[in-house]
C-alpha cells in the first residue's frame, strides 16, 4: 500500500516536474539573454492549445490517425505557436524597447485569452474534449524497461518520451551555455550588453533568438500538460497559468542553471502533490481543507532560496546583471 | 596634410552631433605606426566621441576615415576589430562573472580548425604567450570581479592584443591607476610602440602627455585645435591650446559688500566607491555676499563637495563643516552628520541646484506647481496637501523668470533645458537661502538664459547669500566669481581672486597633480 502510494507520488511528481521543467528551461535561455519574459504562462497556453488543436484536427480529419504523426504535428505546432509568442515579446521589448515586465504580463493575458477563445471553437459547447490517439502516443511507456525492472522500472521508466526529452534538453542547454562560444556570447549579452556589443556580438540577434527559442521550449511544457499529464483532454481551466508561474519561480530556484532545473522541477512536483499523498502515506483522512496550504510550499521554498542566495552574495548565483533592461547602443 | 605610408589612420573632417550638441566638428588628424599620440582636451571637448567613432560605437554624421590608406566605413565594433583597431574604454567593458580568458575570447569567431566547443586551454596558452611578450601579469582563470582596477585594465589591453589589434586607443587609462601602475602601463605602451603598433592615449593630464607621447593633438569644444610634437611642447603651451584664449564675456560682477563668513569647511574628506577618496582634506570658507567659483576637470570632486555640504554624503572622520547662522547672530552650527531634513529643521536654508536637473532636482513627470510642492508638502496641517501656496509660487516664478510653458501643470520634462533650469533655480531662490550651491547651472543653456542665470546669482549675492558656483567654462568663472577654488583629483590646488585670475593660471591648477611620492604613500597604505 505504502509502496504503491509512494510510486504514484513519484510518478505524478515527475510528470508535473516535466511541465514546469520545460517552462523554466525556456525561460532560463530567455533570461540568459537579459530578457525577463513574464509571459511564460501565456506562452505555455499557446503551446498547449496549438499542440492540442493540431493533433485534434488531424485525428478527426483522418480515418486511421497514426500516433507518430500526431506527435510530430503537435510538437511542431506547439513550438511554432509559442515561438511566435516569444517573437511578439521580442519585437516589443528589443526593437521597440517596451517595458519588459508590462509586456510579459500582457503576453500572459494574451496567451490565455487566445487559447481559451479558440479553445471554445473546439469544445463546441462541451465542458471538455479529447484527443485520444495523440494522448496514447504521448503517454506510451518505454516498452521493456518499464515493466521488467520492478520498482526501479516503475519509478524511472514509466513515462512518455517527453519526460526524457526534458532531461535531454536540460543537459544540452547546460552544455551549450557553459561549454560553447555561442553560449558564452549569449551569457555576455545578458550580463553586460554594452560589453558584448563592443566585443562584436550582435546583441539584437542573440536576444531575439534566445527569446524566441526559449519561448518555443516553454511551450512544449504546455503541450505535455494537455496531451500527457491531463490525459489528452482540453478544457477551459486556469491550471496552466499556475504552472507557468511555478516555472518562473523554478528559474529563480535553480539560480539560472539548467541542470538544477531537473531535480528542482521534480522537487517542486513532489511538494505540489504533497497534499494528496502525504495524508495517504500517513493514513490520515479528511484533510481537504489543508490542500491549498500544501500547494503553496513550492513558492515558499522559492522565497527561501531567494533569501539564501541574496544572503550568500555569491556572484555566480545572481540573475544575469542586465536582466529586465533594454539595450540601446548610442545611449549616453 | 600629405599622406604618408606610416599613417595608420587618417581622419578627414569628422563630424558627429547628438541632437543639437555638436560633439565633433570637422576634425582631421592622423595617427602613425610606431608612435604614441596623445589626444588632449578638457572634458566635453569630444575626445572620447572621436575615438568611439573609430572603434565603431558611434557612426559619424560626416567625414572620411582612412585606415592604411584605404577609405573605410566603421559601422560596428566588429568592423573596427577587422581593421585592427582596439579600444580600451574608460569604463571597462568586461563581464564581471566571467574569467579573464572568457572575457578575452568573447565575441570572437572560432578559429578555422577549432570546433564549436570552447577550448579554454588553447586560449589560455595564447594569453600567456602575449603576457610574456609584453610583460603583463594575468591569470587566465581568475574571475573579473576578483581583480583590482589595474588588473582589469591590463585584461582590456590583452583582450585587444589577442584580437590582433595594431592600433590601440586608450581612453583615460591612468584615471584609476596609482603612480606605479601608471609607470608600468607606460612601460607596456613603449614596448608596444617598439613593436610597431599605433597607440592613442586620451588624457587631460599634462605631465603624462609630456612623459609618454610623441605627438599631441588638441581638441577644444568639439573642434580640432592642432597637433604639436611633444618635444616642442611645455605644460604652459599645451594648457593654452587646451583652454584657449580668454574671451571677454561682459558678465556683470558687483563689488561684494558687507561680506560675512557663512560656511567654514575644514579637512573635508569623502570616500567614494572602491574605497578611493573622492575628496581629501578640502578646506575653505564661503562668505555671504560673494560668489565662490569652483573650477576643475569634471569628476574631481565638485559634485561630492556640494553633496557633502547639503548633507547627502557620508564624510570621513575629522571632516568639519561649520555654518554661521545669519538668523541667529551668526552663531556657529556644525553640519557634519546631519541629514538634509535635520539641517532644514534647524532653520538653516541651504539651496542646492544639482547637475542632474531632472533626476535630482525636479520630478520630470510633474508640473511646475507639483515640483514647488516638493519643498513645502510637509508644512500643511490637514490630511490633504496644501496646493494653493505652491501654485502661487509656480505662477510667480513663471512670470518673474519668463518660463515658457503651456501651463504650470505641464510636466517639466516637456520644457526646454533652459526653462527647466529656471524652474529649478527659481524654486531654490524662493526659499530665501543663506547658501546657494549650483552645479553646472548653465550647462546646455543658450546665451540669453545663461545671462539670466548669472543675473539671478548676482542678485542673490547682493542680498547677502553665499553663492557657490561650480562651473566648467573658465571664461565665465573668471568673469562672474569673486574667488575661484580649484579642485584637482579631490584636492584643493588653489583658491585665487577672480579679478586677477588668468585662464592659464586656473588651467594649470586644474591639471596640477601633487608630487608623486606623497600620493604613492597613501595608495600603498590602502592596498595593505
Amino acid at each position: 500500500m505504502i509502496e504503491t502510494n509512494l510510486l504514484a507520488w513519484i510518478a505524478r511528481a515527475v510528470q508535473f516536474g516535466t511541465i514546469i521543467m520545460f517552462g523554466s528551461l525556456g525561460e532560463i535561455l530567455t533570461e540568459k539573454s537579459g530578457n525577463l519574459n513574464l509571459g511564460v504562462p501565456g506562452i505555455m497556453y499557446l503551446g498547449a492549445f496549438a499542440g492540442f488543436a493540431s493533433a485534434y484536427t488531424y485525428e478527426n480529419a483522418v480515418d486511421q490517425p497514426i500516433g507518430i504523426v500526431c506527435i510530430i504535428i503537435a510538437m511542431l505546432c506547439a513550438f511554432a505557436a509559442s515561438a511566435l509568442g516569444g517573437l511578439i515579446y521580442s519585437f516589443l521589448t528589443i526593437t521597440l524597447r517596451a517595458n519588459q515586465n508590462v509586456t510579459g504580463l500582457a503576453l500572459t493575458t494574451f496567451g490565455m485569452g487566445v487559447a481559451n477563445f479558440f479553445g471554445a471553437l473546439l469544445l463546441k459547447g462541451e465542458v471538455y474534449t479529447a484527443a485520444p490517439v495523440a494522448n496514447a502516443a504521448f503517454i506510451a511507456k518505454i516498452p521493456f524497461l518499464s515493466d521488467h525492472l520492478g520498482v526501479v522500472g516503475k519509478a524511472l521508466f514509466s513515462y512518455g518520451f517527453v519526460a526524457y526529452l526534458a532531461i535531454i534538453v536540460a543537459i544540452i542547454m547546460h552544455y551549450f551555455l557553459n561549454k560553447t562560444r555561442t553560449g558564452l556570447n549569449l551569457r555576455a549579452v545578458g550580463e553586460n550588453p554594452a560589453t558584448a556589443d563592443a566585443a562584436g556580438i550582435n546583441v539584437t540577434k542573440y536576444k531575439y533568438l534566445a527569446t524566441v527559442i526559449g519561448a518555443g521550449i516553454s511551450g512544449i511544457g504546455g503541450l505535455y500538460y494537455v496531451l500527457d499529464y491531463n490525459n489528452g483532454i482540453w478544457a477551459t481551466t486556469g491550471q496552466i497559468e499556475a504552472l507557468g508561474w511555478l516555472a518562473v519561480a523554478l528559474v529563480i530556484f535553480t539560480t539560472w542553471r539548467p541542470l538544477s532545473a531537473i531535480w528542482g522541477a521534480y522537487l517542486f512536483g513532489l511538494l505540489y502533490w504533497l497534499y494528496n499523498f502525504l495524508p495517504k502515506l500517513l493514513g490520515l483522512t479528511n484533510v481537504d481543507r489543508t490542500s491549498d496550504l500544501y500547494q503553496m510550499i513550492p513558492y515558499v521554498v522559492t522565497i527561501i532560496v531567494l533569501v539564501a542566495v541574496s544572503l550568500r552574495r555569491k556572484r555566480e548565483s545572481q540573475p544575469p546583471a542586465s536582466l529586465g533592461l533594454a539595450y540601446f547602443r548610442e545611449e549616453r | 596634410m600629405p599622406y604618408t605610408t606610416e599613417d595608420a589612420i587618417r581622419l578627414v573632417n569628422i563630424t558627429k552631433t547628438f541632437g543639437e550638441v555638436v560633439a565633433n566638428r570637422d576634425i582631421s588628424l592622423s595617427i602613425k605606426r610606431g608612435e604614441i599620440l596623445s589626444l588632449l582636451g578638457e572634458n566635453g571637448s569630444g575626445k572620447t566621441t572621436l575615438m568611439n567613432i573609430l572603434s565603431g560605437i558611434y557612426y559619424p554624421d560626416g567625414g572620411q576615415i582612412f585606415v592604411g590608406g584605404k577609405e573605410v566605413s566603421i559601422g560596428s565594433p566588429k568592423d573596427a576589430f577587422d581593421l585592427g583597431i582596439g579600444m580600451i574604454h574608460q569604463h571597462f567593458k568586461l563581464v564581471d562573472v566571467f574569467t579573464a580568458a572568457e572575457n578575452i575570447i568573447l565575441g570572437l569567431p572560432k578559429e578555422k580548425d577549432a570546433s564549436a566547443k570552447l577550448d579554454i586551454k588553447a586560449v589560455s596558452a595564447k594569453i600567456s604567450d602575449i603576457c610574456s611578450r609584453y610583460g603583463f601579469d594575468i591569470t587566465p582563470d581568475q574571475k573579473v570581479y576578483e581583480m583590482t582596477v589595474s588588473q582589469k585594465q591590463t585584461l582590456e589591453i590583452v583582450k585587444v592584443l589577442y584580437r590582433g589589434a595594431d592600433i590601440l586607443i586608450l581612453d583615460e587609462p591612468t584615471a584609476v591607476l596609482t603612480p606605479q601602475e601608471t609607470e608600468k602601463l607606460f612601460g607596456v605602451m613603449r614596448e608596444m610602440k617598439k613593436d610597431g603598433k599605433a597607440i592613442v592615449i586620451i588624457t587631460h593630464k599634462l605631465h603624462e602627455v609630456l612623459s609618454v607621447s610623441d605627438r599631441v593633438s588638441i581638441l577644444r569644444k568639439g573642434e580640432y585645435i592642432g597637433t604639436v610634437n611633444t618635444s616642442d611642447a611645455t605644460e604652459l603651451s599645451l594648457t593654452e591650446m587646451m583652454v584657449g584664449k580668454k574671451v571677454t564675456l561682459d558678465i556683470e560682477r558687483p563689488e561684494p559688500k558687507d561680506i560675512k563668513k557663512r560656511l567654514s569647511i575644514k579637512n573635508l574628506t569623502v570616500i567614494g566607491a572602491d574605497d578611493v577618496p573622492v575628496l581629501s582634506d578640502v578646506s575653505f570658507d564661503a562668505f555671504g555676499g560673494e560668489i565662490l567659483g569652483v573650477a576643475g576637470i569634471s569628476g574631481c570632486g565638485q559634485k561630492e563637495l556640494l553633496e557633502a555640504v547639503a548633507g547627502l554624503r557620508v564624510t570621513a572622520e575629522g571632516s568639519d563643516i561649520k555654518f554661521y547662522d545669519p538668523d541667529d547672530n551668526d552663531s556657529e552650527k556644525q553640519l557634519i552628520g546631519l541629514t538634509p531634513r535635520q539641517i532644514k529643521n534647524m532653520g538653516i536654508t541651504l539651496s542646492f541646484v544639482p547637475e542632474d536637473r531632472l533626476g535630482m532636482g525636479l520630478v520630470a513627470s510633474m508640473g511646475m506647481s507639483g515640483n514647488m510642492m516638493l519643498k513645502s508638502y510637509e508644512k500643511g496641517n490637514s490630511f490633504f496637501t496644501e496646493r494653493r501656496a505652491p501654485k502661487e509660487l509656480a505662477e510667480e516664478i513663471k512670470d518673474d523668470l519668463a518660463v515658457v510653458t503651456p501651463s504650470i501643470n505641464t510636466p517639466v520634462r516637456r520644457l526646454s533645458g533652459g526653462n527647466v533650469q529656471k524652474v529649478l533655480v527659481g524654486r531654490e531662490i524662493a526659499a530665501a537661502p543663506a547658501v546657494l550651491m549650483t552645479a553646472y547651472a548653465v550647462r546646455g543653456l543658450d546665451i540669453g538664459t545663461s545671462y539670466q542665470i548669472y543675473h539671478l546669482l548676482n542678485e542673490q549675492k547682493e542680498k547677502g547669500v553665499a553663492v557657490i558656483y561650480v562651473g566648467e567654462d573658465l571664461d565665465v568663472l573668471i568673469d562672474l566669481c569673486d574667488r575661484i577654488l580649484v579642485l584637482c583629483a579631490g584636492k584643493v590646488t588653489g583658491i585665487i581672486d577672480g579679478r586677477t585670475a588668468t585662464k592659464e593660471e586656473v588651467g594649470l591648477l586644474m591639471t596640477k597633480i601633487d608630487s608623486h611620492s606623497d600620493k604613492k604613500e597613501v595608495k600603498e597604505g590602502e592596498r595593505e
